[in-house]
């Protein structure tokens, strides 16, 4: 390892505004679209009881 | 009766999903897209997931390797998507605490891509080291100096040391407002 270890107290800073721009995102109200989403994914599973198949094959 | 589905937990790692995909895309409009693919392919394969086992963690494999293989295929898009954070610089910050996160964002903008990620399954997410490199694919002891490179390029690119650190903040703001145009 070349690099050196940062000090704790930098590490601390570090981690802390990592921690805090991680967490405002974590937090946010979840947009709408997921909502729906997971609605839609729902109403195709209830419709093909079989729950088997994807509703979007990949490209 | 039926063990409870696996797919009603899905809902409560979104939130976690999104933070994951913003720190990896760092583009809001990016991050949602690979949430969105993350969450079909983890719906419509469900019956892969181990119940019992971190699902968090299952899931951030998902939407890691969509995100690797979106990369392949829009690389330069993603790239450049977000030059903004330079400009927001330049404005007087209305706290310190603001600045430094901004601080933050710009030099996390800067780290490659393992190790923005190893930093966040370890530092943010709280994963293991163990678990973060089978979700990535390597070896611990990557995993680990990942995590170590990135913490010091971080200290490095902000211009914290032992000394700096507690009065960095204040260095910041007064280096960011003697370069703000004279008009």
């Amino acid at each position: 390892m070349q690099q050196k270890k940062p000090a704790a107290s930098v590490q601390r800073q570090i981690d802390e505004n990592l921690k805090r721009v991680y967490d405002d995102v974590l937090n946010q109200d979840l947009p709408e679209r997921f909502s729906k989403l997971l609605n839609e994914l729902k109403e195709s599973q209830a419709n093909d009881t079989s729950s088997r198949g994807g509703p979007e094959a990949d490209e | 009766m039926k063990d409870a589905d696996p797919r009603d937990e899905l809902v409560s790692h979104l939130g976690a999903m999104r933070a994951f995909a913003m720190s990896l895309t760092r583009n809001s409009a990016t991050a949602d897209d690979l949430v969105q693919d993350t969450l079909v392919k983890a719906w419509t394969n469900i019956e892969k997931y181990e119940a019992g086992t971190n699902m968090r963690a299952w899931l951030f494999t998902i939407l890691r390797n969509t995100y690797y293989s979106m990369l392949r295929k829009r690389k330069r898009e993603v790239a450049d998507a977000d030059d903004t954070l330079a400009g927001m610089l330049a404005e007087k910050p209305a706290h310190d605490g603001r600045l430094q996160m901004r601080d933050f964002e710009e030099a996390f903008a800067q780290l490659n891509d393992e190790q923005r990620e190893a930093l966040v399954l370890v530092g943010a997410e709280g994963f293991a080291y163990e678990e973060a490199a089978e979700m990535t694919g390597v070896a611990v002891g990557t995993v680990k100096s990942r995590v170590n490179r990135a913490r010091a390029r971080l200290a490095e690119l902000m211009h914290l040391d032992e000394n700096e650190a507690i009065e960095m903040t204040d260095q910041v703001t007064q280096a960011i407002v003697n370069s703000a145009p004279a008009a």
